[in-house]
């Protein structure tokens, strides 16, 4: 099965990579999720959070302080100003 | 003890202890190379995905911009320059003062008016002691700069662009800086951050580089006007991490060497010293042979 190349990095540093088999983000027209095989995106995050469910384990959930993100052949970049993996969640 | 013994013992000691002092500044500038490296290193995926969206939309969609637009004429800059706040690193601030008073020049023989913006403590002095007038100043974190610093320089010269010309704004902004290429050149470097030369898609044999067509959300133009603040935070970002490694690599550079000649110095002085005691026994004994000579005779 196909999956997701998912990279968050933020302004000075990357906050989480790894393979993914969905990513659900909320932008500033709402929410969008992520599956593999998506078309082209270029998107504004809203200030929020970004979740990401990676092949093994539970899902990742990221506090992202506004920025975008882009998917290109299956390759998901989360651009935050500020980005933290929110572990409480 | 003779005079001369002294003033060398104290010129010896003196050196040794400036030794110690240019050692211990080698040797945290040596240790705090790696992690300004290291962020360096860091904030490029960072830098990367923003220049590759920017340019996806820059290049795909014939959005007209006003931080892409060229103008036609400009008549006033803006010039950000770089140094560090502390001396000691040789002439790492003043090779980038000197880049600077060169565009400077270059900026005000083509009839612009300059603004001036600094970074460091070093540049605030250089423009103070000349009473020469700028805009803003930013200092205390050159050899660690924060996001936070890059963000408000971003946000002061964004604004001064978006400021007509006419009251008192900008229509072009330079960065002066030094950009670290290896542990032992460093090179003062001038890039233009606005307007922005977006590079344009290049057709390449390697497809992976093709940018595909995307879809924006919500419209390209306000994906654009939300990128490129950020684009300019990350270039004024990424040009703060180069010049504090630049900044820390010829610190050590010159630590180094002044740790070296301290060396050479305290072996001369050393010499000298036993060259006057040397002097000052064979004295001693000539007076004293003379004078048994002049009682025996």
């Amino acid at each position: 099965m196909a999956q997701l190349d998912v990279e968050v990095v933020a302004a000075d540093h990357a906050v989480w990579s790894g393979a993914a088999r969905r990513v659900n983000a909320f932008t500033v027209n709402g929410d969008i999720g992520v599956l593999p095989g998506h078309t082209p995106v270029i998107a504004l995050l809203a200030a929020g959070r970004v979740e990401v469910q990676p092949l093994e384990g539970p899902r990742v959930h990221i506090k992202a302080d506004g920025g975008f993100f882009s998917v290109e052949n299956n390759r998901v970049t989360i651009v935050a100003d500020d980005a933290v993996v929110d572990a409480t969640a | 003890m003779g005079a001369q013994i002294r003033v060398y013992r104290q010129k010896i000691s003196s050196t040794s202890s400036m030794q110690k002092i240019f050692k211990a500044m080698e040797l945290i500038a040596t240790s705090r190379i790696g992690k300004a490296r290291a962020r360096v290193a860091a904030s490029l995926p960072y830098a990367k995905a923003i220049t590759r969206a920017v340019s996806a939309v820059a290049s795909q969609s014939e959005v007209d911009h006003p931080l892409t637009r060229e103008p036609e004429t400009s008549t006033r800059s803006a010039v950000v320059i770089c140094t560090s706040d502390r001396g000691l690193a040789g002439s790492y601030s003043s090779s980038v003062l000197k880049e600077a008073e060169e565009l400077l020049t270059k900026l005000a023989a083509e009839g612009k008016q300059v603004d001036v913006y600094l970074y460091g403590r070093k540049a605030e002095a250089y423009f103070e002691f000349r009473g020469r007038e700028y805009k803003r100043v930013w200092t205390g974190h050159t050899d660690e700069p924060l996001f936070e610093t890059a963000k408000e320089i971003g946000a002061a010269v964004l604004e001064a662009f978006n400021t007509d010309t006419t009251a008192g704004g900008v229509d072009e902004i330079h960065l002066v800086y030094t950009q670290f290429k290896s542990m032992v050149v460093q090179e003062p470097n001038v890039v233009r951050l606005l307007p922005l030369e977006v590079v344009e898609e290049k057709v390449t044999e390697n497809t992976a580089d093709i940018l595909p067509l995307y879809e924006y959300e919500p419209e390209p133009e306000q994906v654009l006007d939300a990128l490129l603040p950020r684009y300019i935070d990350s270039r004024v970002f990424a040009a703060l991490l180069q010049a504090a490694a630049s900044e820390l690599a010829a610190r050590q550079r010159a630590m180094k060497t002044a740790g070296d000649n301290a060396t050479e110095l305290i072996k001369k002085y050393t010499r000298l010293r036993n060259n006057a005691r040397q002097a000052e026994i064979t004295q001693e004994l000539t007076e004293i042979v003379a004078g048994a000579d002049s009682l025996s005779s």
